[in-house]
């Protein structure tokens, strides 16, 4: 098993024609997901790299049976795209843009929670690299050759250092279930904790890694979370421990302020729930081999 | 980004928040005109920068009359300012806000920041006024209110009524701090702001409600649609190399060590940073390159590495996804060669083309140090540049 998605994802590409688009829809497709087809407004009924493209989400979805979305679209259309694919009912969609307004990204994500269908869409991101279930399928932009079938599971806030993760354990012997980036922005659809909920139901995943940054207090509700709930083995990982206060550090989220959500913090926070916190992000394979041995 | 206290003063007044009559001074002699055009009386001069605890840095003073205002001015413009929000070299006063001075009763604190973890825009109040919130949070939080807004529906009367009363206000000060409490809202949210902080919000000796001071700042990734906002941007506040960065969409910040990085993604390029701490060393800087960065954008990125006089060595940690190595590498080999980089330079590169990449690092014969894993750069490039 795995999580979220799988041979069975039917998969849309929000945004299919643009050049981000068109590059990770052949390199989900060559991984072997199913790509069903694309919207890209005003471009419906043509066909583009052999995929249908529709004007709107609700119409791809009549046409292909779709069920999952992965959206690239500019970031002043990406909360817009997100709520579309709630109203065309999906089951999950894969925000991959980075740089949407954080108040645009709230009225989404309140918009998600109150739709008619009374169905729930999972989001993932946005600001996230996607996710991939090792050798099944993925949404999103993560290399696939880097992974490796396995009983790991991965939940991060970065992008590269996620894949800097998969590499350790993979060199490790370790393979993966399912990766996901849950992304760096101040608000996302899918929380650390939402996303070990669902690892806890999978009877494959058997261990979880997880990379957390500075700022915040996700991690800490984790840890709490975890500690309570949580069974299997985690490996944590908090980037930014060197990171000034008051800074920015590249993702919307990645700030220090009033003194709140440094990395000791989380650190503290996840070793009291008995994480196996590593302080160097060179441990993170070795420490995973270890914690699935003990 | 962060604006200064008279430019969040002056989005406040446009939404109807009472704030006091203030004019900007650039030089003493402004300062006195100001301070004339206000009516004579006494006046505030205060520093403007993009940093909270001016007063107690000397900032701030309060004067009666024209000459006053004149030396106060004279006093603050020019001096660089440190206060526990500026770096400890310090910022530069360039500017004085001339602010009438009001005879005041109270002083309260409000607050609006965007609540992660409920996903809505929480407004916070406390009687504390004129202190650090943050030590108010610590030590007493029970003295802080919140009232968490929806996010289409906005702020509500009752929920403004409520936290007025939980303010212990009373008669027409309710009135005025609902009214208050409602435009800051439509402020914050109009603008795309990140935080609105009025700290102090004051209740004045004639019973008004003013906001006394100002701090805004606004979300980066909504700049696009608010070209005024934009124009408050002050580049003097800003550090020249991460200017010079931010043109060619480089996220770079400068810090105080001798190791220059160039990563890619936010996440890498912080973890980089811990572990060359961890190996014995201080970064120079974080730089995140991004994902598809391209051999112009490294070649960009090295001069605004080699513009820090103080780095003595290169860390290069390259996590090649869609960034594929042998194009890295390329662009390394060129940036080097143009640039003619005197450091000794590290690099650690993995994923897409890897082997690739490695060949034509050693093919170039450049003096580079390559590693395989990320702890074994750390120490490599930790040791050179000690020297």
């Amino acid at each position: 098993m795995s999580v979220l998605i799988d041979k069975s994802t039917r998969l849309l590409v929000q945004g299919l024609t643009g050049r981000e688009g068109t590059f990770h829809a052949k390199q989900a497709q060559a991984y072997g997901t199913n790509v069903v087809g694309g919207v890209t407004p005003g471009k419906g009924g043509t066909t583009h790299e052999g995929w249908p493209v529709f004007n709107t989400v609700a119409d791809a979805v009549a046409a292909t049976g779709a069920n999952a979305s992965v959206i690239f679209v500019p970031p002043p259309g990406g909360a817009d795209a997100v709520m579309e694919a709630a109203d065309a009912g999906l089951d999950l969609a894969v925000c991959i843009t980075e740089g949407i307004p954080t108040l645009d990204m709230m009225k989404a994500l309140s918009f998600m929670e109150t739709r008619p269908h009374g169905k729930t869409m999972r989001l993932i991101g946005p600001n996230c690299p996607g996710l991939i279930s090792a050798g099944r399928a993925k949404a999103g932009i993560i290399p696939g050759h880097i992974c490796k079938e396995g009983r790991v599971g991965i939940v991060s806030k970065s992008g590269t250092l996620t894949y800097e993760a998969i590499h350790q354990l993979t060199r490790n012997g370790l393979g993966q279930t399912t990766c996901i980036g849950i992304g760096g922005d101040p608000l996302i659809g899918t929380s650390f904790i939402d996303a070990l909920e669902l690892f806890a139901q999978d009877s494959e995943t058997e261990a979880v890694v997880m990379i957390g940054e500075i700022g915040g207090s996700a991690e800490e509700e984790a840890a709490a979370w975890i500690k309570a709930h949580f069974k299997k083995p985690v490996v944590g990982f908090i980037a930014g421990q060197t990171a000034p206060p008051g800074r920015r550090m590249g993702h919307a989220g990645a700030i220090i302020a009033g003194g709140k959500g440094t990395a000791a913090e989380k650190m503290a926070a996840l070793t009291a729930a008995g994480v196996h916190v590593v302080k160097s992000p060179a441990d993170i394979g070795a420490a995973m081999t270890q914690a699935l041995r003990a | 980004m962060k604006i200064h206290e008279y430019q969040g003063k002056s989005v406040l007044a446009k939404f109807g928040v009472p704030v006091p009559k203030g004019l900007v001074a650039y030089t003493p002699d402004e300062a006195r005109v100001h301070a004339t055009t206000l009516g004579g009386g006494t006046v505030v001069v205060k520093a403007q920068i993009h940093a909270g605890g001016r007063g107690k840095g000397g900032g701030v003073k309060v004067v009666k009359g024209p000459d006053a205002a004149y030396e106060a001015a004279k006093a603050i413009l020019g001096m660089t300012l440190v206060t526990y929000q500026t770096s400890p070299a310090g910022q530069y006063v360039s500017r004085v806000l001339v602010e009438e001075g009001l005879a005041m009763d109270r002083e309260m604190y409000l607050g609006m920041v965007i609540d992660r973890s409920t996903q809505k825009t929480v407004l916070m109040v406390s009687q504390e006024g004129g202190v650090e919130i943050e030590k108010v949070a610590e030590e007493t939080p029970e003295k802080i209110f919140k009232a968490f807004v929806h996010p289409t529906l906005g702020l509500q009367p009752y929920q403004a009524r409520q936290l007025a009363f939980q303010l212990g206000l009373k008669g027409d000060e309710i009135k005025k701090a609902v009214s208050l409490m409602l435009k800051t809202y439509e402020a914050f949210v109009a603008s795309d702001a990140s935080l609105l902080e009025i700290n102090p919000l004051v209740v004045t000796a004639a019973g008004d409600l003013i906001a006394l001071d100002a701090k805004v700042n606004f979300d980066d990734n909504a700049l696009y649609r608010h070209a005024d906002i934009k124009e408050f941007r002050d580049l003097a506040e800003e550090d020249p190399l991460e200017i010079e960065a931010s043109k060619y969409s480089l996220n770079y910040i400068k810090l105080d060590g001798t190791i220059g990085c160039m990563v890619n993604g936010a996440g890498l390029a912080m973890a980089t940073m811990d572990i060359i701490k961890l190996a014995g060393g201080e970064p120079a800087n974080f730089l995140d390159v991004g994902g598809g960065a391209n051999a112009e954008q490294i070649k960009n990125a090295f001069r605004i590495l080699m513009s820090d006089t103080s780095v003595k060595a290169v860390f290069i940690n390259i996590f090649g996804g869609i960034l594929r190595c042998d194009v890295l590498a390329q662009g390394v080999i060129a940036a080097v060669t143009d640039l003619g980089v005197r450091v000794p330079i590290v690099i650690r590169m993995e994923g897409t083309n890897v082997e690739l990449g490695k060949q034509m690092l050693k093919d170039s014969g450049l003096n580079f140090t390559t590693a395989d894993a990320m702890d074994e750069a750390a120490a490599k490039v930790v040791a050179l540049a000690r020297g």
